[in-house]
């Protein structure tokens, strides 16, 4: 799981306190994805439970403790850089499912939920481009500062290719559905080429 | 004071082709581009995005409806007058960037004023601050050949928009382009139109419409969808929605 390969990564550059490597993990991934103060110490108690990391002494005054990585911790830390993140496990995608399910099921307005969410993922994505506009191109990756902002961009971009991934893909429905319209022989096939004729008279007399 | 819209296609169709021949490229687009505003346009080949591009640059002209540029009616004019539009008014980015290889950077944006009538001393004078504001002042003397393709395009843009010229007309100016360089001359444009200038940017690439405020979808000639209505007169003048 990421938080817990994030929280043993960021202790492999210095011991730190649990809300420390939660604020720390949020400002260098750009707070894409907050992390609550629970989940930080329920993760830390797991790895160390597994023996990755430890207490870097006695709590402090404010009762605080800070958490360095084992040995064991530094090996699996060193495991996550050189191996790939693995991509066996799709993840659920509620679009793809839907679209699977709409062209299965009769009556469903394909072509509209194909517009209706190209145009929703696209807003998505000015959006995802005014946070880009407004995070400095030019102080990322100066300083120590400038290296959480490059951080900041590199996650923005990731998550402008995947809408933009999203929309060629609903692109490709389209012109896929079109063409089975056109065919339109028999059974389901013929449902799609019909609803895409509705559509397209709909259009027209509007 | 009425901002008027840089831009504005009213119910403009165009058709090739007579009766059974006949091809509707466009079929009753209303569109606007206004001051500070950058219009992205996305649809499939064929679904009308050049002939849209074509129409408001007065490259061809709307078998019905209106096009209007900074007020004036595109479809009225006479050719010289039409040439004139082109000269002063508006200008063509490319794919391809099309600039003349024989002129340097300056040159080519002064190109438009000096067949406008104006002195090539002044033309320059006026050519080096449209490079300044795409960012490559310091490459005026450079020939296109010896220009990166991201620094032909700023060139492009420069005189796309040199001196009074206020609408920029785009056609898939990233298309030759890498991801990073393709995006700097998006935020060059994005620049560009937040300083005063109109934009209509045809592009297949959502990546790169995102830029604009707003991205209108064109299938079979009509305009399927829009992220977003311009905002209205009132909301321009009044922001804070007080007094």
């Amino acid at each position: 799981m990421s938080i817990r390969r994030g929280l043993l990564a960021l202790l492999a550059q210095e011991p730190m306190y649990g809300a420390q490597l939660r604020s720390e993990f949020e400002s260098r991934t750009g707070g894409t994805w907050p992390l609550n103060v629970g989940q930080v110490y329920t993760t830390l108690a797991r790895l160390e439970r597994d023996g990755l990391v430890e207490g870097a002494g006695g709590a402090d005054e404010e009762g605080r403790i800070e958490y360095r990585l084992t040995d064991q911790g530094r090996t699996e830390v060193a495991r996550w850089w050189s191996a790939p993140v693995d991509r066996g496990n799709t993840p659920r995608d509620e679009l793809v499912i839907k679209l699977a399910l709409a062209v299965t099921v009769p009556g469903v307005d394909i072509p509209r939920l194909v517009q209706t969410q190209r145009t929703a993922t696209l807003r998505h994505l000015q959006d995802l481009t005014k946070l880009k506009r407004s995070t400095s191109d030019e102080a990322a990756g100066r300083g120590p500062d400038g290296r959480n902002e490059l951080a900041w961009l590199l996650v923005l971009d990731n998550l402008v290719y995947a809408a933009e991934a999203e929309i060629r893909w609903l692109d490709h429905v389209e012109a896929r559905l079109a063409r089975e319209a056109t065919r339109a022989p028999e059974g389901r096939t013929r449902d799609t080429a019909r609803l895409y004729d509705d559509r397209s008279s709909e259009g027209a007399s509007r | 004071m009425t901002a008027s819209p840089i831009l504005l296609l009213d119910n403009v169709s165009r058709v090739h082709g007579r009766d059974e021949t006949a091809v509707r490229a466009l079929d009753g687009v209303t569109l606007t581009v206004d001051v500070g505003e950058l219009v992205a346009v996305m649809g499939p080949s064929g679904s009308g995005k050049s002939t849209l591009l074509n129409l408001a640059g007065g490259l061809d002209q709307p078998t019905s409806g209106k096009v209007i540029v900074e007020g004036a009616d595109v479809g009225a004019m006479s050719l010289r007058d039409l040439a004139a539009l082109r000269r002063r008014t508006l200008g063509f980015v490319f794919q391809d960037f099309n600039l003349i290889p024989s002129l340097t950077a300056v040159e080519n944006v002064a190109l438009p004023l000096e067949l406008d009538g104006e002195r090539v001393r002044k033309a320059r004078r006026i050519a080096l601050d449209s490079l300044e504001t795409v960012g490559i002042a310091e490459l005026a003397d450079r020939y296109p050949e010896h220009m990166s393709g991201g620094q032909q395009q700023r060139v492009a843009i420069a005189r796309a928009l040199v001196g009074k010229r206020r609408l920029v007309l785009a056609d898939e100016p990233t298309g030759a382009l890498d991801s990073q360089t393709g995006e700097d001359v998006l935020r060059v444009l994005r620049a560009r139109c937040d300083a005063g200038a109109g934009g209509l940017l045809v592009t297949h690439e959502a990546r790169h419409a995102a830029w604009a405020d707003r991205v209108v979808f064109l299938r079979d000639g009509v305009i399927v969808d829009s992220t977003g209505t311009p905002p209205s007169a009132e909301s321009l003048l009044d922001p804070a929605g007080a007094v």
